[in-house]
């Protein structure tokens, strides 16, 4: 019995511990913000609404997070359909050096979300005619993100029990009415999953849109956030918190939304 | 290996891909513009657009500069066209963000002979610019020397100004305003350490004995000198070059970088006596953020002294709209000359010594219209607009008319335009200069972090060497 | 309702784990065109500028300068020069450490310990831990470097009012350290969702038989648990090193200092091409990096056959 209390005793110091490792360092952007002296450290905050206004008042701050929308969700929706199809086919047809191809995609995925890449990049999207195009960001963002998300998805569809096909087969089902009544619906907590990943790690990204975008009406959140500093490089502290805030907004909003529901989860995906 | 041969599959895949997409590249033509262009082109253009790029934007880094070519600059330039019959569209093309990366951006877009017309660019990337063909000569952009030559406005720029923009003795670009560095102090702590409130040190030994006394205060940082890597050029700039000046030496003479000599010994000598007796924090060189910090902690009464540039006094502790106000900035702040190590020690032996920076803008040789850029180049340097550009705040600009009738209202400003500016040095708008000044920033962060002069000197001289491209080009005794 | 063409799967044999037929009836001219667009984009943004960076990194080019207009071919001078570079020996060793301690260790321990736990947690407890969790992933990292920043502020940082330290530089005295917790707090989710799911995998009937005969946890995980989601242990660990290898985000919270003692190898190429402007030997040490991703993986794929 002691023992069984001592382990519970454990379990929560445990669980407590975990959760103000996750918690203390957010504790900033929920201060910050709302400070009247604002600064890097976490402090209780001398409220004001004041950082707000100035926020609202920032000439492109609410206009690049618009950007950000438009050149995230295409992405995200884009890396989802393209790497559905992909790892559903490859993971149901047999198709020669398979395995490596995967692999090898995953690889240099590494290289060109790096700076090296920044050369070729952007010759290549200058010759296309995609600089300063919103679009041409996504499909840069899109070609990046694909390989891992095709990774991870190929397994994922790997674990969806194929006799659900096979029966639907045999009542006569066609191939897209298999794709979209049965295997749909058991991936989808996957799909959103890489939803939220890919709409994540685009949102964030910073140099691909700084290098291919011209007009400032046009730069992401984002590239916006590195541009929040004054003359002499020291960052605006009034606006960069509040735009800290409203920045991860949408990327919350989609979680839980997303969470709700689909669950964020790989529901027994990943198998390997 | 099996997993070797199916990654050899995954190298075909992708070098067919490659062969697929040099085929489009080469079907989609590149860039138009071939060498020998006409400098007349488009000359009687009725309708012309022209962009215009910067690193500032409004609402963040240089805010004030954007605003005022989106709002006054064009504007008035596109009014005065119209009265000549000329229809003119000038789009602004800010940025704001880190000036490398700026440059970087900025480059690929002038090697893919693309870019906008005209552009602002820090005076030490004008060599490298040059060097790449990015940018040429104005004489040749606008094609006609004597109507380049004869613009009004270069008499009112002096002579040592006009170099930010120049390269190999040729004008590339105009300059725009120039800048100074001094010594600031904070008066009230120099008065609880007995120190003079209109305290001129006379050599190195002031500045420490200084120091000396300010330590005996608690809570105080007697003196910050930038040092390290990570205040990148800062450490340079308010560090490194105001002190070699000091020394008589530059970092570039004849041609020559500066490797290990005594002069940079003497230097880095002085670091570490700063840096590990106490009188420098050494840790606040380090932090990614320690410039601001030293902002703030000068602002909250707990820096002595602050190698600075009149930036400092105008944004920062500027009352008002500053990022590290000081209310009592009028009575608390005082500044002093930067002295030489030793009276007449200095650079052409001076006894006190700065150093100095700025921008300039330069037409982009691609552009369709090289005739309307130079017009607005002119327009924009015009003693009516540099004057607007201020805004009614006081700064130094490249011309002398307007700063005789702007500076008057501020002393710290005029100090500086009549005292320092007459004795500043600049840095040499060379291709090299960014990785020697990386090196000496290398060179102090050695230093402060408890190498000794000797070592952190040999390991500069070799950096230096790799940078420069040889032994040859390096000065060493 | 086009019928599915003559189902192509009588071309290779199963062979393990992987589906052999093709039960979709998907065919291999509807699968190619699945997977066309994805190849497409792959190819386009990804495989070429790759191998152009593979090219760059044999060439002095630089974006000024007069290496920017006559870049010429060095051969293979940038990697030797990589070999004797002191820096760059400095980032890969600093990577590998920071691989090791954030990804290998700390996210593959700290996720499996909250999939663990969590398992058998009240379910409101459940998803406030995870909620917080996935916050720390999902946040811009834009955002989540000022967090951390702020966190370890030297002064009026929250560490140092937590433990009562003012005034110690975190980032400076132990850099490696704070980025090792940091990407630790950063990436846990993704290891902590994906053990959730393999922890579904144990049938429930061998983790009560080993409770029967009286197996200490240890025991359990180890004999029980641990065979079940190896293949999940080996996949999380290669993409989690993979991703923590190539991760900018210490840049944003120490810029590789103080001093280079928290440059790891994508700061470093990072700082060689922009601040140094080498692009060409810059693209040499990438192309090193990838190399040194391909011996991992190939470790990962010898571990995995070993299994099956």
């Amino acid at each position: 019995m002691t023992s069984f209390v001592l382990r519970r005793i454990g379990f929560y110091v445990l669980i407590c511990a975990i959760t103000l490792f996750f918690a203390v360092p957010m504790l900033w952007i929920a201060s910050a913000p709302f400070d009247a002296s604002p600064g890097l450290g976490v402090h209780w905050p001398d409220w004001t609404l004041e950082n707000f206004r100035k926020t609202l008042a920032h000439p492109y701050a609410m206009h690049s997070m618009v950007n950000s929308l438009l050149i995230c969700v295409t992405t995200a929706v884009a890396v989802t359909a393209f790497a559905a199809l992909a790892s559903y086919a490859l993971s149901r047809v047999r198709i020669p050096g398979r395995d490596a191809l995967l692999y090898g995609l995953l690889l240099l995925s590494s290289v060109v979300t790096g700076t090296a890449a920044m050369v070729p990049i952007f010759v290549m999207m200058f010759q296309l005619g995609l600089i300063d195009s919103r679009f041409g960001v996504a499909l840069v963002m899109t070609g990046g993100l694909l390989p891992a998300a095709i990774f991870i998805l190929k397994d994922f569809v790997d674990a969806v029990p194929k006799s659900y096909e096979e029966s639907a087969r045999v009542f006569g089902a066609s191939t897209l009415q298999i794709l979209r009544d049965v295997v749909l619906p058991v991936a989808r907590p996957g799909l959103a999953t890489i939803m939220v990943w890919a709409f994540v790690n685009s949102w964030g990204n910073f140099l691909v849109p700084f290098l291919l975008i011209r007009s400032i009406d046009k730069q992401p959140g984002a590239v916006l956030m590195q541009t929040l500093t004054d003359e002499g490089g020291s960052v605006n502290l009034q606006v960069l918190p509040v735009f800290s805030l409203l920045f991860s907004i949408p990327v919350v909003v989609l979680y839980l939304l997303v969470n709700s529901r689909y669950g964020f989860r790989f529901h027994g995906g990943i198998k390997s | 290996m099996r997993p070797l041969s199916r990654l050899t599959t995954a190298g075909v895949l992708g070098a067919a891909a490659l062969a697929l997409l040099t085929g489009c590249l080469g079907s989609s033509g590149s860039g138009s513009s071939s060498g020998g262009q006409d400098a007349n082109r488009n000359a009687d253009a009725k309708k012309v657009e022209l962009t215009f790029g910067s690193n500032s934007v409004k609402g963040g880094k240089s805010s004030a500069g954007a605003t005022f070519i989106s709002d006054v600059l064009i504007p008035k330039f596109v009014a005065e066209q119209k009265g000549k019959g000329v229809d003119v569209t000038v789009k602004f093309q800010g940025d704001g963000s880190d000036d490398e990366v700026y440059k970087q951006k900025l480059s690929l877009d002038l090697s893919n002979k693309s870019g906008p017309d005209l552009f602002q660019i820090d005076g030490i990337w004008v060599g490298e610019f040059a060097q790449a063909d990015y940018i040429k000569p104005l004489t040749d952009t606008v094609g006609d020397a004597a109507k380049v030559d004869n613009w009004d406005g270069w008499q009112q720029i002096p002579e040592a100004v006009q170099a930010l923009g120049s390269y190999n003795g040729k004008r590339y670009g105009v300059p725009g305003g120039t800048d100074g560095r001094v010594l600031y102090f904070n008066k009230k702590l120099f008065q609880q350490a007995g120190l003079p409130a209109d305290w001129q040190p006379k050599s190195w030994d002031d500045i420490i004995s200084a120091g000396q006394a300010l330590k005996k205060i608690s809570g105080v940082t007697p003196i910050q000198i930038n040092a390290g890597t990570a205040m990148g050029e800062a450490t340079t700039m308010q560090g490194v070059l105001p002190l070699l000046v000091g020394t008589g030496s530059e970092v570039n003479s004849d041609g020559k970088w500066l490797g290990n000599t005594a002069q940079l010994r003497q230097v880095l000598d002085f670091y570490h006596q700063v840096y590990s007796t106490g009188l420098g924090d050494p840790v606040l060189q380090k932090e990614a953020k320690g410039r601001d910090k030293s902002f703030a902690e000068f602002a909250a009464n707990k820096i002595g002294i602050l190698l600075e540039s009149d930036y400092f006094w105008r944004s920062v502790v500027e009352p008002k709209e500053g990022v590290a106000k000081m209310a009592d900035r009028d009575s608390a702040v005082g500044w002093a000359m930067i002295p030489a190590m030793k009276p007449g020690a200095g650079v052409k032996g001076q006894d006190f010594v700065s150093m100095s920076g700025g921008g300039a803008t330069v037409i982009n040789p691609n552009t369709k219209y090289p005739q309307q850029a130079w017009e607005f180049l002119q327009f924009m340097n015009s003693a009516d607009m540099v004057k607007a550009s201020l805004d009614g705040a006081a700064k130094i600009t490249q011309r002398s008319d307007v700063n005789s009738e702007v500076l008057k209202s501020d002393p710290m400003l005029s100090f500086m335009a009549e005292k320092v500016l007459p004795i500043t040095q600049y840095r040499p708008g060379r291709a090299e200069y960014p990785k020697v000044s990386a090196a000496l920033q290398q060179a102090t962060a050695d230093v402060i972090s408890g190498k000794s002069t000797a070592a952190a000197a040999a390991a500069y001289q070799k950096a230096v060497e790799t940078a420069a491209g040889g032994k040859d080009k390096v000065t060493s005794n | 309702m086009a019928s599915p063409s003559t189902p192509v799967r009588t071309a290779a044999p199963a062979r393990g784990r992987a589906p052999a037929r093709d039960v979709a009836g998907l065919g291999v001219g509807r699968a190619l065109g699945f997977v066309a667009p994805a190849l497409l984009l792959i190819g386009a943004f990804l495989i070429f500028p790759a191998l152009w960076t593979i090219y760059i990194g044999v060439t002095n080019y630089r974006l000024t300068g007069v290496e920017a207009v006559s870049p010429s071919m060095v051969g293979l001078s940038n990697y030797t020069r990589a070999l004797d570079d002191a820096l760059f020996h400095n980032a890969l060793w600093l990577t590998m450490l920071f691989v090791l301690g954030s990804a290998i260790i700390g996210q593959n321990v700290l996720g499996f310990t909250l999939a663990w736990v969590l398992r058998r947690a009240r379910p409101a407890v459940r998803r406030t831990v995870e909620a917080l969790t996935l916050l720390a992933w999902i946040l811009p990292s834009t955002v989540v470097a000022y967090l951390w920043v702020a966190f370890y502020d030297r002064d009026g940082g929250t560490l140092n009012s937590l433990l009562g330290t003012p005034g110690t530089a975190w980032l400076i005295d132990y850099p490696m350290a704070c980025l090792v917790v940091f990407n630790t707090w950063r990436g846990t989710a993704f290891s902590m969702m994906l053990y959730s799911s393999a922890l579904q995998a144990v049938p429930p009937s061998q983790l009560e038989s080993a409770r029967m005969v009286g197996a200490s946890g240890w025991q359990t995980l180890r004999d029980v648990v641990f065979p079940h989601i190896r293949g999940h242990v080996l996949t999380n660990t290669l993409l989690i090193s993979l991703w923590t290898a190539n991760d900018f985000s210490p840049f944003l919270l120490t810029k590789g200092g103080p001093n280079h003692e928290s440059e790891t190898v994508p700061v470093y190429i990072y700082n060689v091409a922009l601040q140094g402007g080498e692009l060409g030997y810059s693209s040499a040490i990438s192309f090193l990096l990838l190399i040194a991703n391909l011996l991992v993986s190939l470790v990962y794929l010898r571990l995995l056959r070993r299994r099956s």
